[in-house]
């Protein structure tokens, strides 16, 4: 590992102070510690900011909740106000990697967290996103497990959190603070697809620290989140979907659906094709079929990863019927 | 370097540390705690779980630099004997090569103390679901063991819950 400086920050003013060109800020290190052992990140310094106090997480005054960014995963998950109110999120938070990793990471540390596409992690090999302009090994290699939504021909990595994937349905708001102030990003919309530029996973400029994630209210009717992966726990999601169904009961049509993927881009997903192909349909399970064709439709998978067209479709059908069950 | 100071197992410790190092290798290297045991050192297998501040995390995904001030158990300073989760590993005969067990050992320790629910479970509300031998897999599936000791580790795990 490259020798870096360590220094921990009490509050957001003196983080942005010391950060520099070459400087990282560490949350619980989940991602980056490893990272930086692999070589694969080479910080000069590391701000450490997990004892910020952001640690808490409180009802917004719009009547959603506040999520503060150092607030560990194992503790957004267990909340009683985010199991009771935005179970969807509790789901995809306990979805995602082991009770040690969870007890560490943070919330905006999941959301920073980088690609688990194998060539990122190999510094013997090329990677655009490691490496600008050093090429993509993945588009005729190893892609089993990468994009089939949004990729550039530099660049087929995928965002591997689950977390985010329930924020993008719930419409979340990621709160910034920066040396040219503070701004509000929504979620979708933190994550950039990779384009000419995979090395820049948000839309975030050095020296940006996150202080919070809001969610709205919680959209009416029901919501659940299903992830489909290797092995049965502690493995990153081929496919996921976040979904939030309202249904009339009277006439059986849809009045409002959200619908995010997990796994199968280098941003989390939202599937507005499908959601406005189902706003107004019945509830029924080939309007659930139509709207996730017309979704998939506008998929571009490599040769390796083409399984992942039908499964998305059939793990979109499959939530959103449970959801009118 | 920079000057940390540590609770481990009940004892203050002050140390200088490189802030490259892992809290895993200042616990074994350092300190000569080496029941802690050093996997794969990407906190993929669990060998390396100790609690800090009483929860169970990957020593080897943390900093020492940025542990200051925590407080650290190790297997060594799980308990007192007889202590239910180590007996019940044995007569239960958790373990095959041995490699695991102590990391296996601190994640049970912390799991059984943590709240809520798991991915596993079907209502989110409850705060203490039912340890079904499906709830002690989901939980523990971030301690590997390659030897598949897994039906006995489960087995002595629920004995231990009772």
């Amino acid at each position: 590992m490259k020798l870096f400086e360590y220094s921990r920050a009490a509050d957001a003013r003196e983080a942005l102070e010391r950060f520099r060109p070459g400087t990282m800020y560490l949350g619980g290190g989940t991602n980056l510690v490893d990272l930086m052992r692999l070589g694969v990140a080479r910080p000069d310094s590391l701000v450490d900011v997990t004892r910020l106090p952001y640690d808490t997480i409180d009802t917004d005054d719009g009547g959603g909740l506040r999520i503060g960014a150092a607030v560990r995963n194992s503790d957004l998950a267990a909340h009683p106000a985010v199991r009771e109110r935005y179970p969807m999120l509790a789901r995809a938070v306990l979805s995602g990697a082991s009770g040690q990793v969870r007890n560490m990471a943070t919330t905006a540390g999941n959301l920073l967290q980088r690609t688990r596409c194998p060539y990122f992690q190999d510094v013997s090999r090329p990677c655009n996103k490691r490496r600008p302009a050093s090429g993509c090994p993945a588009i005729p290699g190893d892609h089993e497990n990468l994009a089939i939504f949004g990729h550039s021909e530099h660049c087929v990595a995928t965002h591997p959190s689950d977390m985010a994937v329930a924020l993008a349905a719930l419409g979340a708001q990621v709160h910034v603070t920066g040396p040219a102030g503070d701004r509000v990003v929504p979620i979708p919309g933190l994550h950039r697809l990779p384009g000419a530029a995979p090395e820049r996973d948000t839309v975030l400029v050095p020296g940006e620290l996150i202080t919070a994630v809001v969610l709205p209210p919680p959209p009416p009717g029901r919501s659940h989140y299903r992830k489909v992966r290797e092995r049965a726990s502690f493995a990153f999601a081929l496919v996921s979907v976040a979904a939030v169904l309202d249904v009339d009961e009277a006439s059986g049509t849809v009045r409002d659906c959200r619908l995010a993927l997990g796994g199968v881009a280098h941003a989390p997903w939202r599937a507005e094709r499908a959601e406005a192909a189902l706003r107004g349909a019945p509830a029924t399970e080939e309007e659930f079929i139509r709207a996730a064709e017309a979704e998939l439709a506008e998929a571009r998978p490599l040769p390796r990863n083409a399984y992942k067209v039908p499964l998305a479709r059939n793990l979109i059908v499959r939530t959103l019927q449970e959801l009118v069950r | 370097m920079a000057e940390i100071t540590l609770r481990v197992n009940g004892s203050t410790r002050e140390l200088d540390t490189d802030p490259r190092t892992s809290l895993l290798d200042l616990l074994r290297e350092r300190l000569g705690l080496t029941g802690t045991k050093k996997g794969c050192d990407h906190g993929q297998c669990g060998a390396c779980t100790v609690l800090i501040d009483g929860r169970r995390a990957n020593a080897c995904l943390a900093l020492a630099v940025a542990c200051d001030g925590v407080e650290v158990t190790t297997v060594e300073g799980l308990g007192d004997e007889p202590y239910p989760l180590r007996t019940a590993f044995v007569e239960r005969d958790a373990f095959q090569c041995g490699y695991c067990t102590p990391g296996q050992l601190c994640s049970a320790a912390g799991m059984l103390a943590e709240r809520g629910p798991s991915a596993v479970t079907p209502d989110l509300t409850g705060d203490d679901p039912p340890l079904t031998p499906e709830e002690i897999r989901e939980r523990m599936s971030g301690n590997l063991c390659r030897c598949g000791a897994y039906v006995n580790i489960v087995a002595a795990i629920q004995e231990a819950a009772r």
